[in-house]
C-alpha cells in the first residue's frame, strides 16, 4: 500500500530463507537482548547484541549458540518453541534478532508484545503445533542450506519435499498481505474521527485536542 | 465474548474505526514515556516530518537509566546521559509535560502517573514498558506496547489493536498476616502459568481485593503481565475516588471530580456482566509466596515443598530444571534458608509509601545481616520525601539499608545498581529472569516487601510471619 507520507510499505506474502533453530520454551526478551545494550538512542548495530548472554561467558568466549554457527550465520527463519518473546515489551528484542538478519520466525506460541512488535517491523510470527516444531527444527539442523518458504497468505511452511499447514493469526496476516502493518499512515488518515472520539470522552479537555489540520 | 465490563465499556468509549486488519483504532487518553523505548520513535517522527498529536495528553518522565546514587548532570554513565539529553530535547521540541529530577515529581513511570492524578479511572493508558498495566488499578484501561506503536500513538494519538478475552478472578476471604497482595499476583501467576492469561484481560475482584489500598491493587496490577495478561484491572470503587481526590490533578480542579464521578460509576463492570472465564482464589488460604525459579510462574509458598520437575506439566519440565540448576535449590526442599546476599526493596510493583512503611515495621530495632548489601529505592521523589518526613528513612539507615533515590536501580540493572557475579537478591520486583538484575550468573528472588525486609535481617528467606516480636499485619 502506498502510505500517505510517500512510504511504501512493502506487502509480506511470503518470506523464504534457510532457517536457525533456536531451542527452549519461555525465551525472554532479557535474553534476547539484555537491558545493558538498550542504552542506545537508535537500534541501529543491535544486531550483534542478539542473545549476546547465552552466546558469550564472562571473558566473552564464544558458548555453544545456533547464532555463532557458521552454518547458520545467512539464516533468516528462526524456530522457536513456546511463549517466545515472553517478558518486557522491549522493541529492541526484535529489532535485534531483525538487524542480525531474521525475517520470519516459525514457533509453538509467541507472546503477545512480541509477535506484535514483529507484526510493526513486518517479520511474520507463524505457530505449530510441538511436534511440527520439532520435525522442523530437527530438519533445519541437518540442512543448514535447505530453504524454508512461508506463505503467510495460504498459511503454509515448505521445506524439502515437504508442505505443511501453520497458522498465521488473521490480522497479522491481513496486515502483512495487503502490506498495512505500519499503522502510521493508515490511523493519521482518521484524524478527524479520532477528534470526534475524543470529544465524545468526558475526561478530555477541549484545548488539549488539536485544530483540525 | 465478554459483555458488560469495564473492558468492553471503556473499549468501546474509545474506539474510533476498525481497520482494515480487523484491528480496532482506539483513542489514547494517557500516554507516558521514558527515556528507553521513547528515543527511536522520535526518530521515527522525524524521518516522516511527524508532529507529536496529543503533546497535553502525553506526560514523561526519566526512570530506567537514572542513577540512583549520585544524581548530578552530566551523569558519570555517557549512555546515560545521553538518553536523558535525547529526552530533553524531545519533549522540549513537542511541548510535553516532563517529571525531571529537578521538579521533585520523578519517578518510576508506573508510580508517578496514579500520584500525579494522571492515572483515572475509565481512560486508556499506554506507554512503552510492559507493567503499564499497573494504572489498570484504577479502572483504566493500560497496557505496554513496542516502539512502532509509541510511534502510531505520538503521530495519532491512536493503537490498532485486536479486543482480547476477558478473565474474571475472584479473590474472596481475608488475607492472612504477612501475607500481601504481591502473594495474591504470585499465587495467580503460579496457578494460572506465565502464558496463562495470553489473549486475556484480567478483571481482579472479590472481597479481598475490594479490601486492599490502591498500592496493593497496584501490586496486583502491575504484574499481570507476568501471568501472560497484556492488562489487568480492578473496577473503582470508593478506595479508588479517595486517592483521586487527594492528587493534583483533583485538587487542582475539583470541580472536574464532580464531574468524571458519573463517568467512573458507568465504566464499572455490570453485576450481570459476561467473561470469558471465571477464576476463583481463596484468599485464606494464601500464605507468603517467593518464587524458585527464574521465571515469575515459579512460585511457591513459603513452607511448601520446591516441586520436582517431573512432577510439572510435560512443556514446563525443561525450564524447571535448567531454573533449578541455575537457582542451586534442590526438588523437595522449602525456600525458607536459602542464602541471600543483596536485599532490594523497590521497583514499581513495591516501593510505595505502604509498602515502605511494612518493611521499616520489621526493620524497626533490628540490623542488616552481615553478609547482607540492602538497599531502598522509593517508586519516586514524592514517595522517598514522604518516607523521609514520616522517619521511614531513619530507620531503614539505622538497621544498615541503603536509602537511594528514586527510579527502576536494581530491578533491571540498567544504572549501577547491580548484581555481581552469582549474588543471590532477595526482590520485591517483578522478573526473576536469568540475567535481569545486571549479572547473568545472578539469582534473584521475588517476594512481598515484608519478606524482604526478613531476609535482609536474616540473611536467608525467611518466613516474616516466623520472626520473633515482628509486627507483620497490615
Ligand atoms: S521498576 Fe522495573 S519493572 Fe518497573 S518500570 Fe522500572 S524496570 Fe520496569
Amino acid at each position: 500500500m502506498a502510505d500517505a507520507d510517500g512510504v511504501e510499505i512493502p506487502e509480506v506474502d511470503s518470506v523464504s530463507g534457510s532457517g536457525v533453530p533456536i531451542r527452549g520454551n519461555d525465551i525472554d526478551t532479557d535474553q534476547i537482548i539484555p537491558a545493558r545494550f538498550m542504552k542506545v538512542v537508535t537500534f541501529d548495530g543491535l544486531g550483534e547484541f542478539a542473545f549476546f548472554d547465552l552466546r558469550f561467558d564472562e571473558d566473552d568466549e564464544q558458548k555453544d549458540h545456533p547464532f555463532n554457527e557458521e552454518r547458520f550465520q545467512d539464516s533468516s527463519v528462526m524456530v522457536v518453541n513456546s511463549n517466545f518473546g515472553c517478558g518486557s515489551s522491549r522493541e529492541h528484542a526484535p529489532q535485534a534478532l531483525m538487524r542480525w538478519g531474521i525475517d520470519a520466525i516459525i514457533g509453538e506460541s509467541f507472546a503477545e508484545i512480541f509477535a506484535g512488535n514483529c507484526l510493526a517491523l513486518g517479520i511474520p510470527t507463524v505457530t505449530a503445533d510441538a511436534e511440527t516444531i520439532e520435525e522442523l527444527q530437527d530438519w533445519v539442523d541437518e540442512n543448514p542450506d535447505g530453504d524454508l518458504e512461508i506463505d503467510v497468505e495460504a498459511e503454509t511452511v515448505t521445506y524439502g519435499s515437504e508442505t505443511i499447514d501453520v497458522t498465521v493469526d488473521d490480522a497479522q496476516r491481513k496486515a502483512l498481505v495487503e502490506g498495512v502493518w505500519d499503522t502510521t499512515a493508515l490511523m493519521k488518515s482518521n484524524a478527524a474521527a479520532v477528534r470526534d472520539t475524543a470529544r465524545e470522552l468526558p475526561y478530555v479537555e477541549a484545548d488539549a485536542i488539536p485544530e483540525a489540520e | 465474548m465478554s459483555e458488560g465490563t469495564l473492558y468492553d465499556k471503556v473499549w468501546d468509549r474509545h474506539k474510533v474505526t476498525t481497520l482494515p486488519t480487523g484491528q480496532d483504532q482506539l483513542f489514547v487518553g494517557l500516554h507516558l514515556i521514558h527515556e528507553v523505548t521513547s528515543p527511536q520513535a522520535f526518530g521515527m517522527l522525524r524521518e516522516r516530518d511527524l508532529e507529536v498529536a496529543y503533546p497535553e495528553l502525553t506526560h514523561a518522565t526519566v526512570d530506567h537509566i537514572v542513577p540512583t546514587a549520585d544524581q548530578s548532570r552530566p551523569y558519570e554513565e555517557d549512555a546515560a546521559e545521553e538518553m536523558m539529553s535525547e529526552l530533553e530535547r524531545n519533549v522540549r521540541e513537542a511541548g510535553i509535560d516532563f517529571s525531571d529530577p529537578d521538579s521533585g515529581d520523578q519517578g518510576i513511570v508506573h508510580v508517578v502517573g496514579p500520584e500525579q492524578g494522571l492515572t483515572q479511572p475509565g481512560k486508556t493508558i499506554v506507554c512503552g514498558d510492559s507493567h503499564t498495566s499497573t494504572h489498570g488499578a484504577f479502572g483504566a484501561l493500560a497496557f505496554g506496547i513496542g516502539t512502532s506503536q509509541i510511534r502510531d500513538v505520538l503521530a495519532t494519538g491512536t493503537l490498532a489493536f485486536e479486543k482480547q478475552k476477558v478473565r474474571k478472578i475472584e479473590v474472596d476471604g481475608e488475607l492472612g498476616d504477612g501475607v500481601g497482595a504481591k502473594d495474591v499476583i504470585l499465587e495467580i501467576i503460579r496457578r494460572l502459568g506465565t502464558e496463562g492469561g495470553v489473549g486475556y484481560v484480567y478483571e481482579y475482584a472479590g472481597s479481598a481485593i475490594e479490601s486492599l489500598g490502591m498500592e496493593g491493587r497496584m501490586s496486583i496490577c502491575n504484574m499481570s503481565i507476568e501471568g501472560g495478561a497484556r492488562a489487568g484491572y480492578v473496577n473503582p470503587d470508593e478506595t479508588t475516588y479517595e486517592w483521586l481526590e487527594e492528587t493534583d490533578y483533583f485538587r487542582e480542579n475539583p470541580e472536574k471530580f464532580e464531574e468524571l464521578k458519573p463517568y467512573w460509576e458507568s465504566i464499572r463492570s455490570d453485576d450481570d456482566a459476561e467473561y470469558d472465564d471465571v477464576v476463583r482464589i481463596d484468599a485464606d488460604e494464601l500464605e507468603p509466596v517467593v518464587t524458585w525459579g527464574t521465571t515469575p510462574g515459579q512460585g511457591i509458598g513459603i513452607t511448601d515443598p520446591i516441586p520436582e520437575p517431573e512432577a510439572l506439566p510435560a512443556d514446563k519440565q525443561d525450564t524447571a530444571r535448567r531454573a533449578q540448576e541455575h537457582m542451586r535449590v534442590e526438588p523437595g526442599e522449602t525456600m525458607a534458608g536459602y542464602d541471600i546476599d543483596v536485599a532490594f526493596l523497590g521497583s514499581c510493583t513495591n516501593a510505595r509509601l505502604p509498602d515502605l512503611r511494612r518493611a521499616a515495621r520489621i526493620v524497626e530495632g533490628r540490623e542488616v545481616h552481615d553478609d547482607v548489601r540492602a538497599l531502598v529505592v522509593p517508586g519516586s521523589q514524592r514517595v522517598q520525601k514522604a518516607a523521609e518526613e514520616e522517619g521511614l528513612k531513619d530507620v531503614f539507615e539505622a538497621a544498615g539499608f541503603e536509602w537511594r533515590n528514586a527510579g527502576c536501580s536494581m530491578c533491571l540493572g540498567m544504572n549501577e545498581d547491580q548484581l555481581e557475579g552469582d549474588e543471590a537478591c532477595a526482590s520485591s520486583s517483578n522478573r526473576n529472569f536469568v540475567g535481569r538484575q545486571g549479572s547473568k550468573d545472578g539469582r534473584t528472588v521475588l517476594m512481598n516487601p515484608r519478606m524482604v525486609a526478613a531476609a535482609a535481617i536474616t540473611g536467608e528467606v525467611t518466613d516474616v510471619r516466623e520472626l520473633p516480636e515482628a509486627e507483620v499485619t497490615a
